[in-house]
């Protein structure tokens, strides 16, 4: 499912928060959503999403219209990962994965759920199938963000939308979450930090500041010294890596110790 | 929300062992509580006039029995059940709804708004014509809670027809607080000791006024608000982790929360007429029930309701029979059980942190 926006705008209070965005994502590829702190990337997850109707502008699944959607199709069809994800309630891992079945479920469900394949197999996929009886308030931050990916994969969604997936992680689940994302061949757009993963995993990137896009396309283009000058105000040299091959970005500031 | 010492796992048939253990106590509960009085009756002879009533011959059934079991007793404990499970369900609902342990069935200003139009009735009607029906009382606190009711909607609805939760809590604190002042007002002013006793039992609750016609309109209301709500108990779960994450899973969370609100809010306003404000019932049974079988509302929504229909058929047989010749107001006796089961929740979930 490929996802079009154009012409986006979305604010509170009269104050946009992101303004005339317009991004493409071809079915199947995993655009890496960058930008600084407050520079709008959940706004523009959540609108995407349709969690949030834009002021102006369409956001189109497919050449559907994504705000149109019934939201039990939408859930259906798109999956979201949220930056923080916080319960007070006494939930085990696999009850929070089988939250991802609530759009499949009817509304007088069978006292045996069906649907317990896709949480099985949601878990395996992120890895957490070891958890599954844990109790979610005494997870690890690592812990908790992969149960939520599991709870997005048990949605069994032709998009997902992860903001901020690394967030938390160890370098080794870093990369594991990004390469199973990936595997997974589902149009992805993820809010990402390291620029180094982000050149790694992101068929596409799209770089926003203060609620605007900067800069797109693919990252060897995208990923410049001049736009980590100007979007992240950090001197950076840019080069490929001679034994990786890939893109890495290194950074210059006189007051690190070396 | 109280946390148990142990995660509730999903022991497959936790659930069901509860809801059938719960069934069978509220048949037990039910027959033993229609014995209990004045006059005792066995509970075989209670079987036997429930069995001759429903059309099943049964022999030596006696008139007083039949008078004491099926026209006495009978519509005020299943008068009983049905408020208790009410309540407790309204309550389950109202703590997920405002992710607020301390919610109840009278947050939306229901208790407030209902004790003016009684208070109302009370004063005015006593005033008119000396003595007031509990129709004239129920049909007035039934209206008392929809104005109150609409005053918290109007206070707390937002620019984009939202309800948040937080100002509606806060919308409903302000409107109780602005009828209890109407209500001390009204007592003081009118003078007179009989009103004001009367007003004072009220606010404490009694279901000794509740005949067949009060216990089946009670049953419906009840019944039909649990087959709502039950219907919605995905949505609740899709609550769990805020807001969002419930509308990314696929709940209209503005529809949603409207039904439950208002759906709640009628359910409370149609108890509280018959039965007065009856207090902790809502507030403790939904927080025990989460110990036993954990927070997801498919167990959680029908076991409350078992078990709220356990609770209140005692603490309303307590009400008429502990003491000789004179009635406990019935809401005494749920903050005397209410009040240390709720702080002994407290204690459990401190000890679990």
């Amino acid at each position: 499912m490929s996802i079009r926006a154009k012409d986006l705008t979305w604010g509170v209070a009269g104050r946009a928060i992101i303004e005339d965005i317009a991004i493409e994502c071809p079915e199947g590829t995993l655009t890496g959503l960058l930008g600084p702190n407050g520079s709008g990337k959940t706004s523009l997850l959540h609108v995407v999403a349709g969690l949030r109707r834009p002021d102006s502008g369409v956001v189109e699944l497919a050449g559907e219209d994504v705000h149109r959607l019934p939201a039990r199709v939408r859930a259906r069809r798109i999956a979201v990962l949220e930056q923080h994800a916080s319960t007070t309630l006494p939930l085990t891992a696999r009850q929070v994965v089988e939250l991802g079945r609530i759009p499949h479920r009817g509304r007088w469900p069978a006292a045996r759920d069906e649907g317990a394949a896709e949480v099985v197999e949601g878990m395996r996929l992120s890895g957490v199938t070891h958890l599954a009886d844990r109790d979610w308030q005494t997870l690890s931050g690592g812990e908790r963000q992969r149960v939520q990916l599991a709870r997005a994969l048990a949605q069994r969604p032709e998009v997902l939308m992860l903001d901020e997936p690394t967030n938390h992680l160890d370098l080794a689940h870093q990369i594991d979450l990004l390469a199973t994302v990936r595997a997974l061949g589902l149009t992805t757009v993820a809010a990402l930090h390291d620029l180094d993963l982000a050149a790694a995993f992101c068929d596409h990137l799209v770089v926003l500041g203060a609620g605007r896009v900067v800069a797109s396309g693919p990252p060897a283009e995208v990923l410049t010294a001049r736009l980590v000058r100007e979007v992240y105000g950090v001197e950076a040299t840019v080069a490929t890596h001679d034994h990786s091959g890939r893109l890495h970005v290194v950074w210059h500031d006189e007051r690190a110790s070396r | 929300m109280l946390r148990p010492v142990r995660p509730a796992r999903t022991r497959p048939g936790a659930g069901l062992v509860t809801g059938v253990a719960l069934t069978a106590l509220l048949v037990v509960s039910v027959v033993v509580a229609v014995g209990i009085g004045s006059v005792h009756v066995q509970a075989g002879d209670v079987v036997d006039v429930v069995l001759g009533r429903l059309g099943v011959p049964v022999d030596g059934v006696t008139v007083i029995d039949d008078r004491i079991v099926w026209q006495l007793r009978m519509p005020r404990v299943i008068g009983a059940a049905a408020t208790g499970a009410g309540l407790a369900i309204a309550g389950a609902v109202l703590q997920s709804l405002t992710r607020n342990d301390l919610a109840d069935p009278y947050l939306l200003g229901i208790s407030g708004g209902a004790t003016v139009g009684a208070v109302s009735v009370i004063v005015l009607g006593a005033g008119a014509a000396g003595l007031v029906g509990n129709a004239a009382l129920a049909a007035g606190a039934f209206v008392g809670a929809m104005l109150a009711l609409a005053l918290v909607l109007m206070l707390a609805t937002g620019r984009t027809g939202d309800l948040p939760p937080a100002r509606t809590v806060l919308a409903g604190v302000a409107i109780g607080q602005m009828c209890g002042a109407y209500t001390s007002f009204v007592v003081i002013v009118s003078g007179d000791h009989d009103s004001a006793r009367r007003v004072l039992a009220w606010t404490m609750g009694s279901l000794a006024g509740v005949r067949w016609q009060s216990a089946t309109i009670l049953l419906v209301v009840s019944v039909l608000a649990l087959v709502v709500i039950i219907g919605c108990a995905s949505d609740l779960d899709a609550f769990a982790f805020g807001d969002s994450a419930a509308s990314s899973l696929g709940v209209s969370i503005r529809r949603v929360r409207w039904l439950l609100m208002v759906g709640t809010a009628l359910l409370t306003a149609g108890l509280v007429a018959y039965t007065g404000a009856i207090g902790f019932v809502g507030l403790v049974v939904p927080h025990a029930v989460r110990l036993l079988v954990g927070p997801l509302h498919r167990r959680l929504l029908p076991l409350s309701a078992l078990a709220g229909a356990v609770l209140l058929i005692w603490a309303d047989t307590a009400a008429r029979s502990l003491l000789d010749g004179q009635e406990i107001p019935i809401g005494v006796v749920t903050a005397v059980f209410g009040a240390p089961l709720f702080a002994y929740l407290l204690r459990r979930e401190s000890r679990s942190r």
